[in-house]
């Protein structure tokens, strides 16, 4: 529950700091700035790391499991 | 890879008001910091990728496939598909010794032997894994909020996932803030060769009587993911993301194929007693939930782009991990673009993680696992990546990388750092090589 303060907390103070105008968003549409630029790419990595590490998430839900030896 | 919006990468330098605006728009009705999608027709993109281990360890060859296509107004149909041929040997839980290991096979039927000095690897290894996934997306409530329906299923010999996932996103403050909020299930079967060993119960010699050591031909388990984040345009060149995840698992959680070596107070491994080999089965606890908090930057600089991550993971088998990744494109002439990536993490030890197992322990351990992957160690990551354009508004990649994976003895209250485990090489590094070609197109 503590996290979850945190981040709304977070996402407060954020949203309080900026406004970008519409207008101002040309560099932000490109595809080079998306939060994932590879979906390929990401999707490949984050299976090989879950078969060698501990360790899996962060980035969204699901996905399909597998008994990765 | 968006191919329509690398036209305007190249054609920005001389961008007009006008254009300047239908960026915006764009923007607009995008989630900020994605690109603009084709109105028409398939948005393809495909890869092969070879994975390959030193030491005769696993080689995988892994061709994917994604497609995207915006099937009404705002609404849009994705579909993956992914094959994943495994071939080569992987360790099977009992570390090195000083003296050759004779080992069974996971059916049961024959063995194989193990030099004295060798990490002991099963080399009947073998995998062919099948993995589909659709995504819907579509806005829902009013024009600041959207709605994505999901489903995966993948499929090995021994293992089978299906799973279902829900995200909502809702933007605000003038589509500066956007908030996610995302909940996914996934329902796992494993039926592993030899059937499921019962915990703690011994390897046996080839063609014993396996009856008394299996709890049936195969287990379940259920994974229930929850997120919530927000992601954030800091200023005209800058978006945050953080995400807070939390994850709950319950069921069987044991690699049905791992083992631990079991020895003496000296350190010195067992003798074979009757059919009972001096190995055991792992048993992990049928529960596990994890908290994961992931933070992304995404920078544009005079041309280039710096994308940058971290995310901490921690749960109550005690793994605490730490990942920073960071790729750094650099735009060539020509819409071109080199992207070389770093990637470290470190993670400690789950709690029952034991590179053996006192003979005296075996009847009174709970949980137990020598698997690697919980043990305490680092992964370093070394790549490069080219983009190209080409003809017809499609794009040509490949990229390399490199992964050294290295591992820490353990001091646990299970086993013992004595005898073997402590002379031998019983945590070798893992060397591993990835190359991979891409082409993108639409169609």
């Amino acid at each position: 529950m503590k996290q979850v303060l945190l981040l709304l907390l977070t996402a407060w103070l954020l949203a309080a700091c900026s406004t970008v105008q519409p207008w101002e968003k040309d560099l932000l549409a490109r595809p080079s700035m998306a939060l994932v630029a590879d979906k390929l790419d990401s999707a490949l990595d984050e299976h090989i790391y879950f078969s060698k590490e501990a360790s899996m998430g962060g980035q969204g839900v699901g996905g399909g499991g597998c008994g990765c030896n | 890879m968006q191919l329509k919006s690398m036209k305007n990468t190249s054609q920005t330098k001389n961008i007009t008001v006008r254009e300047k605006l239908a960026l915006a728009t764009c923007a607009l009705l995008q989630t900020a910091g994605q690109s603009a999608q084709a109105a028409d027709g398939w948005e393809v993109d495909s890869a092969l990728m070879i994975y390959s281990e030193s030491d005769s360890r696993v080689t995988a060859i892994e061709p994917i496939m994604s497609a995207r296509k915006e099937v009404e107004e705002d609404t849009f149909l994705s579909m993956k598909l992914v094959l994943d041929s495994l071939t080569g040997a992987t360790p099977n839980g009992a570390h090195t010794s000083g003296t050759a290991q004779t080992f069974t096979k996971p059916s049961g039927n024959g063995g194989y032997t193990v030099a004295a000095g060798e990490n002991p690897l099963d080399d009947t290894f073998h995998d062919t894994r099948v993995a589909f996934s659709a995504d819907w997306e579509r806005p829902v409530l009013d024009n600041n909020s959207r709605m994505i329906l999901g489903g995966n299923i993948s499929n090995e010999f021994d293992y089978m996932s299906l799973g279902v996932s829900a995200t909502f996103m809702r933007d605000f403050n003038e589509r500066n803030t956007t908030l996610t909020t995302a909940l996914g299930v996934n329902a796992d079967t494993i039926s592993p060769v030899g059937d499921v060993p019962t915990p703690f119960a011994n390897m046996k010699t080839p063609g014993a009587d396996l009856s008394l050591s299996r709890d049936g031909d195969s287990d379940n388990k259920t994974i229930t993911d929850f997120m919530i984040g927000v992601t954030q345009v800091i200023n005209r060149k800058t978006l945050m993301q953080f995400n807070l995840s939390l994850s709950s698992a319950s069921g069987y959680m044991n690699d049905p194929y791992k083992v631990l070596t079991v020895v003496d107070n000296s350190g010195t491994r067992i003798g074979q007693v009757g059919d009972d080999l001096p190995y055991v089965y792992e048993n992990r606890p049928d529960s596990r939930s994890r908290q994961v908090f992931y933070w992304k930057t995404v920078h544009h600089l005079t041309e280039d782009v710096i994308n940058v991550s971290y995310r901490y993971h921690t749960d109550d088998w005690d793994v605490n991990s730490h990942t920073v990744d960071l790729n750094y494109r650099y735009e060539l002439n020509g819409g071109s673009y080199l992207q070389p990536h770093l990637r470290y993490y470190t993670q400690s030890a789950a709690e029952f993680f034991a590179h053996n197992i006192l003979d005296t322990q075996v009847a009174t351990t709970q949980y137990a696992s020598s698997d690697y992957r919980l043990g305490e160690l680092n992964t370093t990551t070394i790549g490069l990546k080219f983009v190209m354009p080409m003809k017809g508004n499609s794009e040509f990649s490949i990229r390399a990388e490199s992964i050294v994976q290295s591992y820490s003895k353990v001091n646990s209250s299970i086993g013992t750092l004595t005898g073997d485990a402590g002379s031998q090489d019983i945590v070798p590094d893992l060397d591993a090589f990835i190359i991979q070609v891409g082409y993108s197109f639409y169609w």
